[in-house]
């Protein structure tokens, strides 16, 4: 267990709706569901996932804290807002969804190598290193994710389409020492790391 | 004719629904003089065009006809419909009204005998069918309309049919030159009971209102059930008029929801339940009634009428807000949704899908005295004015949604309130 996941635990005990409502953005909604299921009904990956939206804010009412902040759910929301627009008490549902995920990726406690989580991280360690996002190399990287071998054929499956991307100078096979960049990189990652700071200071440190 | 009605002692009672008419008639037959303006043209409002009443499954008739006996007797209350509230002005005591009257082109000579409806060929929506059905461009508003007149669709006047209508008249009934008119009255105290209007189905979109023919409204329902609407009392689907056997009750369609009406409209739950009646009435064992709910909300004494509903095995309950409605090729409703119980996903197809719309207030859409205060919803919550100087009383469903029986009791209230206001003036004459 990380050392900020034993610090909430210890800190909000069995009270989890407690602690999303304090520390998960707009988690302070969360006690608003009825628990009517029209988010549940909207949703268009619905059938695909474990827990809708309307499952997981009675999982957390009823202290689930586990199996919340474990569950892949929140990594499956394509962000499209029909329960937003649905929502009968007006829940920024998306909007609780990603800030689940955010917190349990904060915490540690995400399900390991869930692949909209991997993407995501991929593309983060990709951007904050030049302040642009290296095509180039965030492909590969997306393709080696799982393993060399797993790579390789990732590689071949896609090559048509890679060597038509770069006949239409849409993709530059030099960008895969350095690559492109924004004029201030340092200032870029100065900015970040300041937002890293501010968000701590909402979080448990 | 202004003159005459002209006395700060009297009570203005705005709509004739079933609260105005109880405010109007408590206040009457305890001596005052009542005026009681209704927009339509007959009394009755949209208590007079539902087919039952929840709990005691009694006819409307009777307790409208009871009424209108009332109002009869009483010579102290003065009806005047096809007549609208333009402006209110003045304080507690001492209110200037300005009316407008709207021409019904007929007067009261009319016996009702129908003469005129049969010698015209055109036909407008009936409204008093929530537009389900056709009739005449002369026609009686319904069975109890009162007064019991014939009405000429203003659509007509000036054509051929106008004439053909007079020409049927042998009582001298019709009168094509009539005018709209404004009068001014005098009244001491008011009470506003403008009631309500079901909720716009249309605009809640994923259910399909205005796409799909055999989605219908509650209040529409109510019309297919009565022996005297357009299906003769048959519980036959728009579409193709095939029998509805397999009917789904959808609860808070535009109520409790942010994006809509954001109050429970409380009756909706009681209306659905009583209309699982009609369907079992209609079928008997081959009915089948499902509702989708978010939770059942019957009012006190009214939870026994629920669990009756809930031993009928013709009934189903299903604890979900759907989600959205699919037509398949025949005409048929997919429900699409989560159940609540259980988290199952259900596709659940019905012949026919009633919406149980929420009670907007009638007050949104039309003008009103200044110093009335609203709620967030549009209902009447109060006064504006200091406690004491208000004289202006909302009744019924105008203030709250309400069931009949709970407007019956806002009203009665309404009208003690009135006739303490013109109690006070009555012997300080002009006072405040």
């Amino acid at each position: 267990m990380s050392e900020l996941n034993q610090k909430a635990v210890a800190l909000y005990g069995n009270n989890f709706l407690k602690e999303v409502t304090e520390r998960v953005e707009d988690g302070e909604w969360v006690s608003m569901c009825m628990q009517c299921g029209v988010c549940a009904g909207s949703c268009p990956l619905g059938p695909h996932w474990e827990h809708s939206p309307q499952k997981i804010f009675r999982m957390i009412m009823a202290g689930k804290r586990d199996e919340v902040l474990t569950s892949d759910s929140m990594w499956m929301c394509t962000s499209c807002y029909s329960c937003i627009v649905r929502c009968p008490r007006k829940l920024p549902i998306t909007h609780i969804m990603h800030g689940l995920a955010h917190y349990a990726n904060r915490l540690d406690v995400a399900p390991k190598g869930q692949p909209t989580r991997e993407l995501a991280r991929v593309f983060w360690n990709n951007l904050i290193k030049t302040g642009r996002v290296n095509e180039l190399k965030f492909s590969l990287a997306v393709y080696f994710k799982d393993g060399f071998s797993q790579g390789i054929k990732n590689l071949l499956s896609m090559q048509v389409i890679a060597l038509g991307l770069m006949k239409a100078k849409r993709l530059n096979p030099m960008e895969i020492i350095g690559g492109h960049k924004c004029k201030d990189v340092g200032g870029i990652q100065k900015m970040l790391a300041k937002a890293q700071e501010i968000e701590a200071r909402r979080q448990i440190s | 004719m202004t003159a005459s009605i002209a006395t700060s002692q009297t009570i203005l009672v705005v709509g004739g629904g079933i609260s105005g008419m109880t405010a109007a008639l408590e206040a009457a037959e305890c001596g005052k003089q009542v005026i009681l303006v209704e927009r339509n043209a007959t009394l009755g409002g949209r208590t007079a065009l539902l087919y039952r009443y929840f709990p005691k499954m009694c006819h409307p008739t009777c307790g409208m006809e009871i009424n209108l006996r009332r109002i009869k007797a009483n010579r102290n209350v003065r009806v005047m419909t096809m007549t609208e509230v333009l402006e209110v002005k003045g304080l507690r005591g001492d209110y200037t009204v300005k009316l407008k009257l709207s021409p019904r082109y007929v007067n009261s000579n009319c016996t009702a005998c129908g003469e005129c409806a049969k010698a015209v060929d055109a036909e407008i929506d009936n409204p008093y069918e929530y537009n389900l059905a056709k009739t005449s461009a002369a026609y009686l508003p319904h069975n109890m309309a009162y007064p019991m007149h014939y009405v000429i669709d203003p659509s007509i006047i000036g054509t051929s049919d106008a004439d053909k209508a007079k020409s049927a008249c042998r009582y001298d009934a019709i009168d094509l030159d009539m005018k709209e008119e404004t009068v001014e009255i005098k009244a001491g105290a008011v009470v506003w009971a403008t009631g309500w209007k079901p909720y716009d189905a249309a605009r809640i979109q994923p259910y399909g209102y205005d796409r799909f023919d055999n989605v219908i409204t509650s209040v529409e329902f109510e019309r297919l059930a009565n022996p005297h609407g357009p299906t003769g009392g048959k519980l036959l689907r728009p579409s193709d008029g095939k029998e509805a056997r397999n009917i789904a009750f959808i609860q808070c369609a535009g109520s409790r929801d942010e994006n809509h009406l954001r109050h429970c409209s409380r009756i909706c739950c009681m209306a659905s339940l009583k209309q699982t009646h009609y369907v079992r009435e209609a079928y008997g064992d081959d009915a089948k009634s499902t509702i989708y709910y978010i939770d059942i909300r019957v009012i006190d004494r009214l939870e026994d009428f629920y669990q009756q509903v809930k031993k009928d095995p013709a009934v189903s309950f299903i604890k979900s807000k759907v989600a959205k409605i699919v037509e398949d090729k025949e005409g048929n409703l997919v429900l699409h949704g989560v159940d609540t119980e259980g988290y199952h996903r259900y596709a659940t197809t019905h012949d026919l899908v009633v919406l149980a719309v929420g009670m907007e207030p009638e007050t949104n859409g039309i003008k009103l005295p200044e110093d009335m205060l609203l709620d967030s919803s549009g209902f009447i919550e109060g006064s504006t004015l200091p406690e004491g100087a208000e004289g202006i009383y909302g009744a019924g469903a105008a203030t709250s949604p309400l069931d009949v029986n709970r407007a019956a009791q806002s009203a009665t209230a309404a009208a003690l309130r009135a006739i303490q206001v013109v109690h006070k003036t009555s012997t300080v004459e002009g006072a405040r």
